[in-house]
């Protein structure tokens, strides 16, 4: 067993050897331009992303011609979102969206505020989910675009994707959401699902980092965007810029790993993350899941600990490499703004880790982290005056707190 | 973030943890901070004469701010109220190397070691009238 033991998949993920093995000769041998039309070199490219194009089409059931290849999800979501608003700012200039979203589609929407268009922050149920009927309330003739995630994050909760699809193609309104954490997890169908645009990033199934696309539909509807970079006319004019042959085969490769291993990988990820659950919840008292029980990711489990701050609960656990929503661990000094969406506590949402079951996550590293994290959360609790008050039947949510910052 | 060997030291070894009969008067209890914020610290001291024979901390907080009361209640210990009272967060700051973005918890073990002399001062002038 190697230490720390890496359970932070949902922020990233180590590329596949058989990712690696396939860009290798995309360096220096095949190392062509896929736009150079005239020689060999050329052809070699651009057949190998043509290739890749469709092992990605293929993993979320969309035609190859409709993958426009970006940095990553933050580009393709740039993309997505000023690109549609810029080309149907005609038609109307409101958008709808959700609190709990991921920061990129949140400061996107903000800049589209600056530049005039209205934005409606759903709030989601407090398991971070938003429903189709929600959505409907929202829509007005203007609205132009719903973009909602297909699953968070931090809390892995799945949105109900077929049913605001259907409802936005019944709609008449353009419809994103952002498949990261979705795509290669669970079965991801951008027809049966009415997606009109969606993208993933490489990194968090396997793939090399600074690659990923954006799927961008091509009929009922036919989606068009303004280019956010201009350039040599690259994707169909939508995406410009010399083709990254090498990290675009690897993210085909990585694509079509995810395609073939999705069952089997998505039963026993979840079946290492239910029993990371089951011993965190017997062997603790005061511990609650952030989510959904339902519908929800099967390699990912959020927790609040009670009463024992998360930033600390880290560093109680060094050997065990994990992420928490709590304010200590990040510059900004908030907490989660998905937890806080879903209206846990800041109490709570200062308590929480995200654990990532991944790939080469074993049955044993789960029992290690398991067994830790139990040991920390029981060594704070000694130190917390919160725990303290909890035993004493005093509920800490009651006290008149003198907050200073 | 990495940390620096007394944050971790004090973390893994936390000084004087625990709690003093907080109703006996000559225990002065300093609670400060606020669970949704992430910092919780209470730090309590046991005077005998002007002096503070004994201290004891429970803190909710970051690793910086569990090392900052764990070494408030190491300092306090033999001094007198007015010593301890002159204790800055800055000096706690400079023992630690805590970065700019974790002095909060130094401000908040120096607010504690004041809130428990006041606590105690005010027991005392309550005793003194009864």
């Amino acid at each position: 067993m190697k230490l720390p033991i890496y359970m932070d998949y949902q922020a990233t993920t180590p590329c596949d050897p058989r990712v690696v093995e396939a860009m290798l000769p995309y360096f220096s041998e095949s190392f062509g331009n896929a736009a150079s039309r005239n020689h060999r070199y050329g052809w070699e490219a651009e057949a190998a992303v043509e290739q890749a194009r469709e092992r990605i089409a293929a993993l979320i059931g969309a035609h190859p011609k409709e993958i426009v290849f970006t940095s990553g999800s933050t580009e393709s979501i740039n993309l997505a979102l000023k690109g549609a608003a810029q080309m149907y700012a005609e038609k109307g200039r409101h958008i709808v969206t959700c609190q709990s979203e991921h920061k990129a589609v949140l400061d996107v929407a903000k800049h589209l505020e600056m530049q005039g268009f209205e934005v409606t922050y759903l709030q989601p149920d407090t398991t971070g989910r938003v429903s189709a009927e929600a959505v409907a309330a929202a829509l007005r003739p203007d609205t132009i675009l719903v973009a909602l995630m297909w699953a968070n994050n931090e809390v892995g909760t799945l949105n109900p994707v077929r049913e605001i699809g259907e409802l936005c193609h019944a709609k008449g309104v353009l419809f994103f959401t952002d498949a990261t954490q979705a795509a290669g997890k669970i079965p991801v169908d951008v027809e049966a699902d009415h997606v009109d645009m969606a993208c993933l990033s490489g990194h968090k199934l396997y793939g090399p980092k600074g690659i990923g696309i954006l799927y961008v539909r091509r009929k009922n509807p036919r989606v068009r965007l303004v280019a956010q970079m201009d350039g040599g006319g690259h994707e169909r004019g939508m995406r410009s810029g010399t083709l990254n042959v090498p990290s675009i085969v690897g993210l085909g490769k990585a694509c079509e790993l995810a395609r073939l291993e999705l069952p089997e990988e998505s039963a026993r990820t979840a079946a290492l993350r239910d029993h990371l659950e089951r011993r965190i919840f017997g062997e603790l008292d005061f511990v609650y899941l952030n989510g959904n029980r339902e519908h929800r990711l099967p390699n990912n489990l959020n927790v609040s600990f009670a009463y024992v701050e998360g930033e600390s609960l880290i560093m109680g656990f060094a050997d065990v490499a994990v992420s928490s929503g709590s304010a200590c661990t990040s510059a900004s000094l908030e907490p989660s703004h998905v937890l806080r969406a879903m209206a846990v506590g800041e109490d709570l949402a200062h308590s929480s880790i995200r654990f990532g079951i991944g790939r080469s996550t074993t049955r044993e590293e789960v029992d290690f982290a398991a067994t830790q994290v139990i040991a920390a959360v029981k060594r704070l609790r000694e130190l917390s005056p919160l725990y303290e008050m909890a035993l004493e039947g005093i509920d800490p949510k009651t006290v008149n707190w003198q907050a200073h910052h | 973030m990495a940390y620096s060997k007394k944050v971790i030291d004090h973390y893994q070894n936390p000084r004087n943890v625990g709690s003093l009969d907080k109703s006996a008067p000559t225990v002065g209890t300093g609670v400060v901070g606020a669970p949704e914020c992430g910092d919780v610290m209470k730090l309590q001291i046991q005077v005998e004469g002007d002096r503070i024979v004994d201290a004891k901390f429970k803190t909710f907080g970051c690793g910086s701010a569990i090392a900052s009361s764990s070494l408030a209640t190491e300092w306090i210990k033999g001094k007198t109220l007015d010593e301890a009272l002159a204790i800055q967060n800055t000096q706690i700051v400079e023992e630690l190397s805590l970065p700019p973005v974790k002095i909060h918890c130094s401000v908040l073990a120096e607010d504690a070691i004041k809130a428990a002399v006041h606590d105690y001062k005010t027991k005392q002038a309550l005793e003194a009238k009864s």
